[in-house]
Parts: C-alpha cells; structure tokens; sequence
C-alpha cells in the first residue's frame, strides 16, 4: 500500500459509521432504503478491504504501510507533541483481519434482511460494532485503538438483549460485564506502558520501539493477555461466550465468533508480542497450557452439548484455544498458524451460526436429538454445513488444515507433549462434528419437521461467499501465508524462526 | 487592586436578574405579566451573564483583594451560567406545572447559581463562606418547592439540617486553620503555611480533618453522603439536576484554588484525608447504587461514585491533574445534565412515581428520549464515543502519572460495576414493551433543543475534546 492509501484506512471504518446515521434518518417503514443502503455499504465495505489486501505491498521494508496520521491531542498537560494521533496503518496480520470482517459483514448485512423486528436500529447498531473493528484493525495509536475496541463491544448489549433469543437478557449481560471487565486490564496495561515509557505520547510505533524492563514487561504482559484474551474467550475467561453465542441473533453470533473474538487475539500481539515481546516470551508456555486446556474443554464441552449454536460456542472456544497455542509458541510458525487460524475459524464460524440461524428461523428448535434425515429436505443447507464442519476438522484442502498444521509443527517444536494433545483435539472434534452429521442429515426423515424448507436466496449468497472463502483458502493458502510471515519476521522482534 | 465593578458584570447580571424574577413574580398582576415570561427572564439573564463573561471582562485582576477574576473565574462563570440556562430551557415545562411558586424558585436557582461564582472567585475564607452559605440557603428552600409533596417538604428539613450541620463543623475546622495560618487570605495564608514554624501542625491537622468533613457534606462524598439519596429523591428534578451538577462543580472549583494555592505547601497533611474520601466515595457509591430501584435514588448514588473519580485527582495536585479533573468535570456535568433533563421531559409528561420500572418500552414510544437517555448513561459508565470515555480516560492517565495507579485500578473496576445498573435503565427501556398503549406524548421545541445540545456536545467531546482540555488547561494553569 502507498502512503496515499493511508486515507483509505480511515474510509474503511468511517463508512459503516457514516452508514449508520444516515440510517437514523431513514423512516424505520421503508425497509427498501434500508435494504438499499445497507447493500450498498456492505459491499463497499467488502471491496475497500479486499483491495487493501490485494495491495499489500511486498516490496516495502518497513513493518507498516499506508500510514496516515491526523493529529488529535497534541501538547497539553501530560501529552506531548502529537501524543494522541488518528493513526492508522496495516500490516499483514491487520490486512489479512480486515479482509475477514469485509467478508463476514458483507455475508452477515445479506443475512440480516429477513429481521422483521426494529430492522433499522439492527442494522445501525450493528454498524457501529463493525466500525468499531475495523478501527482496531486499522489504528496505530492506542488511545483510539482502546477507543474503537470498545466501541466493538458497546452495541452487544442491545444486539443481544433485542433481538436475541433463548435467555437473551442473562447472555447479554454476563457478556457485557465481562468483556469490560476484561478492558480494565487492558486500561491498566495501556497506562503502564504509557508511564513508564515517559514520552507523552500514545502512538503505537513509538511505544513498541522502547526497550522496557524485562521485570516491567513480565508484569504488563498477563494484563494484556488476559484483557484482550477475555474477548477472544481465552480459558478460563471464556464464560461469557456460548451463552453469548447461544442467545445472540445470527448476524451478531457471526460478527462475533467470526470477528470480535479475533479482535482479543489481535490485541494480544499488537499491545502483548509486538509492544512487550520479551514479556511475551516469558509467558508463551502459560499462554500456551492455557490454549491447551481450552482447546481441549471446549472440544470435550461441545461433545456433551445438544443444543447446535452451544456446540458451536464451545467448538469456537476450543478453536480460539488453537490461537492462543500458537502465540505462545512464540515462533515464526506458531504465531502464522494462530493469524490463518484466526482467519480461517473466522470464516467457518460465520457460516456455522449463518446455517443455524437459517434452520432456527424455521423451526424455533436447535436440539440436535430432534433431528434427523435433514439432507433429504434441505439438501444445499447440509453441503454447506458439511463443508464448515470439514474445514473446523480441519480437512486437507480446506481452510482449517492449513491453520492447524502450521499451529500443530509449532507447539511439537515447543514442547512434544502440547502438540499430542493438540491433535488429540481435533480427534475430538471430528467425533462431536461426525456424530452430529450423522444424527442431523442422515437416516430416516422425522415428520414433525416437515415444514422447513431449503435455504433462501439471500442465505444462499451469504453462505456462497463464506464458503468459497473457505476453499480458497484452503487450495491456495499463500497469500494469507506471505502477508502474515512477512509482518511477524519484522514486527515481533526476537520471534524463533 | 481595582474596584473597577466592571469585573464582576456577570454577578451583576445575575443579581439585578434575580431580583427583577422576583419583584415581576410578586407583582405579576398589577404589571400583567404572565408567570410564563419568568422562565424566559431567567434565560435571558444567564445567557446575558455569558455574553458579558465572554466579551466584556478578560482582564486577570483582583477586585478588593478578595474575589479574583482570573480564567478558573471565567471557567466557571461560563459553566455554571450555561448549567443554568439548560437547566431552565430544558425543564421549563415541568416547572411551571409542578412548582409552587416558580418566581421565588427561578430566584433561589440564579441565587445558587450567583453564590457558586462568588464561592469560586473568592480567594478570602470569608467571603467563600458567604458563596457558601448563598449557595446552600437557596438550594434548601428549593428543594421544598414541590406542589402538594410532603416528600419535598421532608427532603427539604433533612437537607436544611443536615447541611447545617455540615456548614458548622466545615466553619468550626476553617476557625482552626485560620488559627494555624493567622489570615484569612489566600495570599497570606500561602506564605505563613510555606515558612514551617510558623504554624501548629496537631491544630492545622485537626482543623483539616474538620474542613474536609465539611467539604464531604457538601460534595456528598462518603462517609458524610447520607443525605443525598433522601433529598435528591424528594426535591424536584430540576434541582436535583442542578445539585449533582453544579453544586458539585462549585465545591470541585473552590478545592482546586484552595488546594493548589494556600494549602499546596501543607500538602503532606491532607493528601491522605481526600485519598481516603476518595476511595471511600467511589466504592461505596457504586456498590450501594446497584441496589436501588427508584431512578433518582439511582442517580443520586451514581453521582456519588462519579465526585469519587474526580477526588482522585486532587491528591499531590498539580496543574495536569487539575487540568485533567476540570476536563472531566465538565464531561460529566455535561452528561448528568442530559440524563436528568431527558428525565424530567419524561416525567413532565406521566406521573412522577421515579421507578426504573416507569421507563419499560421507552424506546418505542419516544426513540429520541430513549436513545439520549442511553447515550448519557453509557457515557457515565465511560464508554466510547462519548463524553464520558474521553474525559474518563484523560483523567485516570493523568491520576497514573501522579503516581495513584492503585487508586486508579480502583476506579476503573467501580466504573465497570456501574455500567451494570446502568444498564438496568437500559434494559427496561429496549428489551420491554410498555404496558400502556399510545403513551406517546409530544416533546416542545425547547426541550428538543436543550436535551439536543446535550446530546451533540456530549459526542463532539467524546470524538474531539481538545479545544475544552485546552481551555480547562489555561483555567488551571493560573493556579500552580
């Protein structure tokens, strides 16, 4: 990207903001305008981010590209000198996060049509939370980064709590108390790092170019860690997130497994690796045990489940633990296979709740148990849930393979023992995903479910754009791969080759 | 030294607009002067006190060397003339079908608001005593003001007696620092403090511990906040309104004088009594608001906890604490005000049972009221794009760097708990239809543009405070 790009950065999370009131002045009646200018937005919205990705720039020896600074605060009291900034810049692992929400918002927005109830204010708020992560992804300067992170959390209340479903005032509240109290911590870690580098300024550049105390660093990193790990459902901080995901609406379930989780992962190694990277080091291992362990109970959780969205949750919990695992390889190829994981799950999570919502809608029912046979009915429906069951197992060919082999030879290179248990995992994956196809899609038709039909049109172009992004990724994963090494190799210094 | 009456044209505004309320209310019907104007009068006095503020008196100067105009004075005249005004527009409606006598009421709120101004420019105890007591009377008799409530009439003696109370031990501690400093100005007081043996150190402590007390009372920080919740249920809500804002803006104006002048050399001594208040404040506040259902009691507790934040500042004071401090009391004046005017609209309109409960299914029946409504309590809870982020943010990095990073961690979880009764207004208002149909009601001009006003600048702080940190910044600066 050239500097002139920079400006393109802002557009991107302007636009769903600049959506979202001129939302507000649409009648909430004219569902047209609505449908029209959402249409419009999404799709822009997931072209700007494809071509930040395509125009990544190889050639360039610099970690971040497209910079483009405004400044914000600049020499008063504490805050020096262009101290707070509207920073933005990208490199690989951001590039590759803002194609990721591009692609679920666009897929999501198609989805959202069909709400009936208060589409309007849906759709604004839920443009504020997609503006909201693409400005995480895009800032380099931490006062707006922790601005537009929370700014992603702000609206799930209401998303929730509105337009949820089973025990939607319980999800919503445990899921907001906990995501804000997890940004205590990264409020607190935002204002040692400030202090103690005593420069006066927020710029993200400038404060990972310091050499902190390892002693400073050893200490700052678990709340970083631990913040942002509360949104990317890290163990044992992931309570909120299969009730979260059980009771949230379609979009919002796919906005957040698919990108808000990530979020947590990505402030991990923007604040955690890039800022703190001895720190980082120091902790791999307990960031690694955690990962484990999560992966591990959230794999074993989903076994036991019957609801089909909790399943999903805790098969994304279990999912996220991959994440976790390898950034606390604290290697060149554990930290790639966490960002294509991030991507990847991303992706396939999306479609995930995108086909329960599809099913939900008509049949007010997601108990596993009471299906059976539903291939004969719904016949597309089943490809497509069996192709992101295949990817989340992680299928050669598909997404998720890629993601876990990379994630799998780090944590075997770190410590032998972690990576057995890794692929014991996704044994475990297999058999909870398998046992629920075989349940759901095959054997005789059950009767009682003889009114549902096939997928929608708009589910069916949702859905066809998630999943040709999980077998492109999956058949040519170079892109992904090039972009995100590049950024690690000169942004994480000391990373193990 | 001047005795250019120049220099205090706004106060003077403000009187000469007080007292012709007052004398247009008493002789209404002779002069045939609708008691509608009153209100109008009121507005255009404050906003005149603005204008003169504004373009009329810049110069920094003392006037008979106890009331200095200076930009902490013009801060203030500014904001609390402004307090003023919105309060009025905004409630307009309200007051004239629930007050009793709405010219001595419109009176005692200029009266308040005159006595704050006075209690911030003052730099003479005296004189400060008599802000003070200015300030404290009117608020006593206009919490009283309620048509045919005896709960405003109980709310109102609590409050008379408590606060007098509070006013004689705050007195009784100034008697001791006026013994241990020999002077009752500022200026005086700062050299004989600064020069050690000059002064008793048990009689200064005793005398500080009596001041802060006092101070407490009329901040209503804990330990002494008892009285709040009672009359800020019971008063009506545009002097509720006024007394978690201004008045606690007013007292905040009248530490950072004190403070960072006369008292900053005797620092060692006080610093542990706010930190403690401090503490005290924010924890106990938060914690005790989460289990009321009556939303003024609610609000009373949360303005509590939100005083707790900005006491942070003062430990160990310097001019970016208190530039900092100024920026968010400002924020949060700016919120309050909203979430109480958005309040009153609502109640002008149904009967005032104050429940949180009365909000169910508010977003349908008036979006703009409900989405203001939201906004403002998101801010209080320190979310983003708003207000309440911004200030919120600036102030606790500024608390850091003083060395507080523990009071701040405190601060930051408190602020967290509060978003969760916050969000009980909230949740009544979006996840629940209301139980009546057609509760729609129509919302006047006047209060469209008064809770507006709120809305916009509570935002535009939110995305750009610059110019107001800035400005907070030069008001501060003067001190240290």
């Amino acid at each position: 990207m050239s500097e002139s790009d920079g400006i393109i950065l802002i557009l991107l999370f302007c636009l769903p903001l600049i959506s979202a009131i001129g939302l507000m002045f649409v009648p909430s009646k004219d569902k047209a305008i609505i449908i029209g200018l959402t249409g419009v937005s999404s799709l822009l919205m997931f072209l700007i981010s494809f071509y930040i990705f395509i125009s990544y720039d190889f050639s360039s020896s610099s970690q971040y590209q497209g910079i483009y600074a405004i400044s914000w605060i600049s020499d008063i009291g504490f805050i020096a000198k262009d101290g707070i900034q509207l920073k933005v810049g990208i490199d690989g692992i951001a590039a590759s996060m803002i194609l990721l929400t591009g692609i679920v918002i666009l897929a999501g927005t198609i989805v959202s049509w069909k709400i009936t109830h208060k589409t309007k204010d849906f759709f604004i708020l839920l443009y504020i939370l997609v503006a909201g992560v693409f400005g995480t992804f895009a800032m380099l300067d931490m006062f707006f980064w922790f601005l537009l992170y929370e700014t992603a959390v702000l609206p799930m209340y209401l998303l929730i709590g509105v337009w949820g479903s089973t025990r939607k005032e319980y999800g919503a509240m445990k899921l907001m108390m906990m995501l804000v109290a997890g940004s205590i911590l990264i409020f607190a870690g935002i204002f040692m790092i400030f202090t103690e580098a005593g420069l006066g300024t927020f710029d993200m550049q400038v404060l990972a170019s310091v050499e902190y105390d390892r002693s400073f660093q050893i200490i700052v990193f678990p709340l970083i860690a631990i913040g942002c790990g509360t949104l990317g459902a890290m163990f044992p901080f992931h309570a909120w997130s299969p009730d979260g995901h059980a009771s949230a609406p379609t979009a919002v379930s796919m906005l957040h497994a698919g990108v808000l989780m990530k979020l947590g992962a990505f402030g991990i190694i923007r604040l955690g690796l890039q800022t703190l990277p001895e720190g980082g080091e120091y902790w791999g291992p307990g960031l690694m045990t955690l990962g484990i362990v999560a992966a591990l109970y959230g794999a074993i959780s989903a076994l036991k489940q019957t609801d089909l969205k909790l399943m999903t949750g805790f098969s994304s919990v279990s999912h996220m633990g991959y994440v976790f695992l390898g950034l606390g390889t604290f290697s060149l190829i554990g930290i790639s296979g966490a960002v294509l994981q991030m991507f990847a799950h991303g992706v396939m999570t999306a479609l995930f709740f995108l086909l329960i919502g599809a099913m939900y809608d008509q049949s007010h029912n997601r108990d596993i148990p009471n299906f059976s046979g539903l291939a004969s009915r719904m016949p597309i429906w089943s490809v497509f849930f069996v192709i992101a069951g295949l990817a989340s197992l992680g299928l050669p060919g598909l997404s998720g393979f890629v993601a876990e082999l990379h994630i799998f030879i780090g944590a075997f290179q770190a410590y032998p023992v972690i990576g057995g248990l890794a692929v014991l995992t996704a044994a475990i994956t297999a058999t909870y995903l398998l046992r629920m196809f075989s349940t759901m899609f095959f054997g005789e038709f059950n009767k009682k479910w003889d009114s549902l039909n096939d997928m929608n049109y708009l589910e069916k172009a949702g859905a066809v754009i998630l999943a040709a992004s999980i077998l492109f990724m999956g058949l040519w994963p170079s892109p992904w791969m090039n972009r995100i090494a590049d950024s690690i190799q000169i942004g994480i210094p000391g990373v193990l080759m | 030294m001047t005795n250019d009456y120049l220099l205090i044209l706004p106060e003077i505004i403000l009187l000469v607009t007080g007292l012709l309320v007052l004398f247009l209310d008493a002789f209404s019907d002779e002069i045939g002067v609708s008691k509608g104007n009153l209100g109008g009068l009121t507005i255009f006095g404050a906003a005149l006190s603005i204008f003169a503020t504004i373009l009329l008196v810049e110069e920094q100067s003392v006037f008979f060397n106890i009331y200095s105009i200076d930009n902490l004075t013009h801060f203030f005249r500014i904001l609390l003339s402004a307090i003023l005004l919105i309060l009025v527009i905004g409630t307009k409606k309200y007051n004239e079908s629930y007050i009793s006598h709405i010219g001595e009421y419109y009176f005692l709120l200029i009266s308040a608001t005159l006595g704050g101004i006075v209690m911030i420019a003052g730099i003479e105890l005296i004189t400060i005593y008599v802000g003070l007591e200015l300030l404290s009377f009117s608020l006593y008799v206009a919490v009283s003001s309620l048509v045919n409530d005896k709960k405003s009439g109980e709310a109102s003696l609590k409050y008379v007696l408590i606060g007098g109370v509070g006013s004689a031990i705050l007195l009784y501690g100034l008697s001791m620092i006026y013994g241990s400093a020999h002077s009752t100005f500022y200026a005086t007081m700062g050299i004989n403090f600064a020069s050690e043996a000059s002064y008793n150190s048990e009689l200064l402590l005793i005398g500080l511990i009596f001041f802060f007390a006092g101070i407490g009372f009329k901040l209503s920080a804990v330990p002494f906040h008892m009285w709040a919740p009672d009359v800020y249920e019971g008063a009506p809500l545009p002097i509720t309104a006024f007394l978690s804002t201004a008045s606690k803006a007013i007292v905040i104006g009248f530490l950072f004088r004190l403070l960072g002048g006369p008292f900053s050399s005797i620092m060692e001594h006080w610093n542990i009594l706010i930190i403690i208040l401090s503490v005290l404040t924010m924890i106990v506040g938060n914690l005790i608001a989460i289990q009321q259902s009556n939303i003024k009691r609610m609000l009373a507790y949360s303005s509590v906890g939100q005083i707790g934040y900005i006491l942070m500042a003062l430990p160990n004071i310097s001019s970016v604490t208190a530039s900092a401090a100024l920026f968010h009391l400002s924020g949060y004046v700016i919120t309050n005000l909203l979430i109480f005017i958005v309040v009153t609209i609502y109640y002008s309109n149904n009967k005032e049972t104050s429940m949180i409960s009365d909000f169910k299914g508010l977003s349908d029946t008036q979006p703009f009221l409900a989405f203001a409504l939201t906004a403002g309590l998101f801010s209080l809870a320190g979310m983003p794009l708003l207000a309440g982020f911004f200030t919120k943010f600036i102030l606790f990095q500024a608390v850091v760097s003083n060395g507080y990073l523990w009071l701040v961690i405190i601060a930051i979880t408190m602020s967290t708990i509060s978003l969760f009764y916050y969000l009980q207004i909230v949740k009544q208002m979006y996840l629940y239809s209301s139980d009546e149909l057609g509760a729609k009601f129509h919302i006047s001009f006047n209060e469209y543009f008064a809770s507006g006003f709120l809305f916009i600048a509570m935002v535009f702080l939110g995305i750009y405070g610059t110019p107001l940190y800035e400005y907070a910044e030069r008001a501060t600066k003067i001190l240290f």
